[in-house]
């Protein structure tokens, strides 16, 4: 396992070019139903601030605020990219899927065709202390949407 | 006893510590020799754990091989030699920091002995507000009106315990603020400490900004007031000459396992007028004179503070690594480590993009640096070093107000010791330099 499969270049590309980075910047869809979601975790200090709108059972806006290293932020981003446009019950799924991955220590392979761009974040499994990097903001994606579907 | 391996410091001399020195003194630490991401491992984290000589993991293993059993209680063999062995290792480590033997309290590291002093204050108020305890106490005891002072550059160790005695005795936490070369504000401290002062804790060394405190400074604002002195010594003790008598505080702690020793001992040094009158912190066994249904009475300092059965292999490693620190030379380690510390300092100073925290170099500091990489996150910057083989710490170094102060979330710290050489120096700078490229900042 080398250092450039965990930092993939769509990881660094993430991290600067930040997808639904910016929550005051972004106003949530007029009608839709929202949830939002702080998460932080207190090892490193990562943050991240999530909200998630739904309409007509898909989700139209994924944007947040963090603070956090290049994995955590590009994760958030890949996220919020891929998240906009699927149903309630996909993002779910996928959600479950990128878990599984993350916490198989490897075992399990990123299957593209669900986890789009967020299968580069399968190295991250290979590194135990960084799955949470990875995490961290699909958790508040999951928290946020259960809230607004609730 | 068993021949234990002779530590290669044991060459006992006065001119200065080199590089060869310290690879020979590095063939006592095992842990050290290994291939990390198939580079040789050179480890740079002792800031938050130190490595562990031969002798002294041999001292743990003999213990168990050879003498194991409960102290101060029972009269065979073995009981009598543990018995032994747990205090002789009491004096050793008192000796190392110029305390007395009653004096020196045997904890589970620095931060049990920062709550054990905070606990122990907020029960003299109880045992004061109902007569118990006699006079001394009195003078002791904290509540509403007074006041407790620490400084923005602490530890978390030694600013919640003092959060929450101030919470339970009704008293105000204050505290002493850092400019930003990360020093004290010492003109503010003299106002800030004053008469409703009560205690003022703060750190010997700072373990983000290698800032040493002014300690006769501090302890003159504190003796002006009538007010008592905690000392965090976890970043001194291993790396310098300290006497707590010299220093004049009241109390001071330290961890056995920053200082070569293994986890689980820690020490609590105490002013003798003090420990013998102040309440316990925990209750039990050992630590009593009579057991009633209805009460207890309790055995002067150390045993009132060690309750229940001792961490005795770990006090007699931890006497064993205090040896290791005196055959070396604790002045020669302080003098190695200085130059290592510059050294890291200029050259972290000399990269573009890194901002490093604490008195530039060529101020004094203790032998780490923490530093900020534009454009990369600590966490990041940890795990590039970790790839080549270098052991960092990464994060907010468990000083979240003082990260806060400096305007940042983490940062990344290299702490050396007695076995690290320049050449690890070195070999850490270029690799930082490589950084800011990588992650294309």
């Amino acid at each position: 396992m080398s250092l450039d499969q965990l930092y993939q270049q769509i990881i660094l590309d993430h991290s600067k070019q930040r997808h639904g980075s910016g929550l005051a910047e972004t106003a949530a869809p007029v009608g839709a139903s929202t949830g939002q979601s702080h998460q932080l975790n207190p090892v490193c200090g990562d943050e991240v601030t999530l909200r998630l709108a739904v309409a007509d059972g898909t989700v139209q806006q994924i944007s947040w605020d963090g603070a956090g290293c290049s994995i955590s932020m590009a994760s958030a981003s890949v996220l919020s990219e891929l998240g906009e446009g699927m149903s309630v019950e996909e993002l779910h799924a996928v959600i479950e899927n990128f878990r599984e991955v993350l916490r198989s220590r490897g075992k399990v392979q990123a299957d593209p065709e669900i986890l789009g761009d967020a299968a580069a974040f399968e190295g991250v499994a290979r590194y135990a202390a960084r799955v949470k990097c990875a995490m961290i903001s699909w958790v508040a994606a999951e928290d946020a949407l259960n809230q607004a579907t609730a | 006893m068993t021949a234990v391996s002779t530590p290669a410091s044991l060459q006992r001399s006065v001119h200065a510590m080199d590089n060869a020195e310290v690879l020979r003194i590095r063939n006592d630490f095992p842990v050290l020799d290994q291939l990390v991401n198939g580079r040789p491992l050179i480890y740079l984290d002792s800031g938050a754990t130190s490595q562990n000589p031969l002798s002294v993991i041999e001292a743990e293993q003999e213990y168990y091989e050879q003498r194991n059993a409960a102290v101060h209680r029972g009269a065979h063999h073995l009981a009598v030699e543990a018995t032994e062995v747990f205090e002789d290792a009491r004096q050793t480590v008192a000796d190392f920091v110029g305390a007395r033997y009653e004096e020196t309290v045997w904890t589970s590291n620095a931060t049990e002995g920062l709550n054990l002093v905070s606990y122990a204050l907020s029960n003299a108020a109880l045992w004061a507000a109902q007569g118990r305890g006699g006079s001394a106490l009195k003078g002791l005891a904290i509540g509403p009106g007074d006041e407790i002072v620490v400084t923005e550059m602490e530890h978390h160790a030694n600013l919640i315990p003092w959060q929450e005695l101030a919470f339970r005795t009704g008293a105000t936490l204050k505290f002493i603020p850092v400019t930003d070369e990360g020093t004290l504000r010492l003109d503010a401290a003299a106002d800030i400490v004053g008469e409703r002062t009560k205690l003022l804790a703060f750190t010997h060394a700072s373990n983000v900004l290698g800032t040493i405190n002014p300690v006769a400074e501090l302890v003159a604002l504190a003796r002006r007031v009538g007010s008592l002195v905690v000392l965090d010594a976890c970043q001194s003790v291993p790396h310098m000459a300290v006497d707590v008598k010299e220093l004049d505080v009241d109390f001071a702690v330290f961890s056995g396992h920053k200082m070569l020793a293994p986890t689980g001992v820690g020490v609590l040094y105490g002013k003798q007028e003090l420990l013998d009158v102040l309440p316990p912190f925990l209750t039990g066994g050992s630590m009593i004179t009579t057991v009633t249904m209805e009460r207890a009475e309790y055995l002067p300092a150390p045993q009132r503070f060690e309750a229940g059965t001792q961490r005795i292999s770990q006090a007699v490693a931890l006497a064993t690594a205090v040896n290791y620190l005196t055959e070396t030379g604790i002045d020669r380690i302080h003098a190695w480590e200085s130059t290592l510390g510059q050294r890291l300092v200029k050259g972290l100073e000399s990269i573009d993009g890194i901002r490093v925290v604490g008195p530039a170099s060529g101020s004094e500091r203790i032998g780490l640096a923490a530093f900020d990489v534009a454009g990369v996150h600590a966490h990041d910057v940890g795990q590039f070093l970790d790839d080549r083989g270098i052991a960092v710490r990464v994060g907010h170094h468990c000083a979240q107000p003082l990260h806060r102060r400096l305007g940042l979330t983490a940062t990344t710290r290299a702490s050396t010791y007695l076995y690290n050489t320049t050449d690890d120096v070195d070999a850490f700078l270029d690799a930082v330099s490589g950084v800011r490229a990588y992650f294309q900042a």
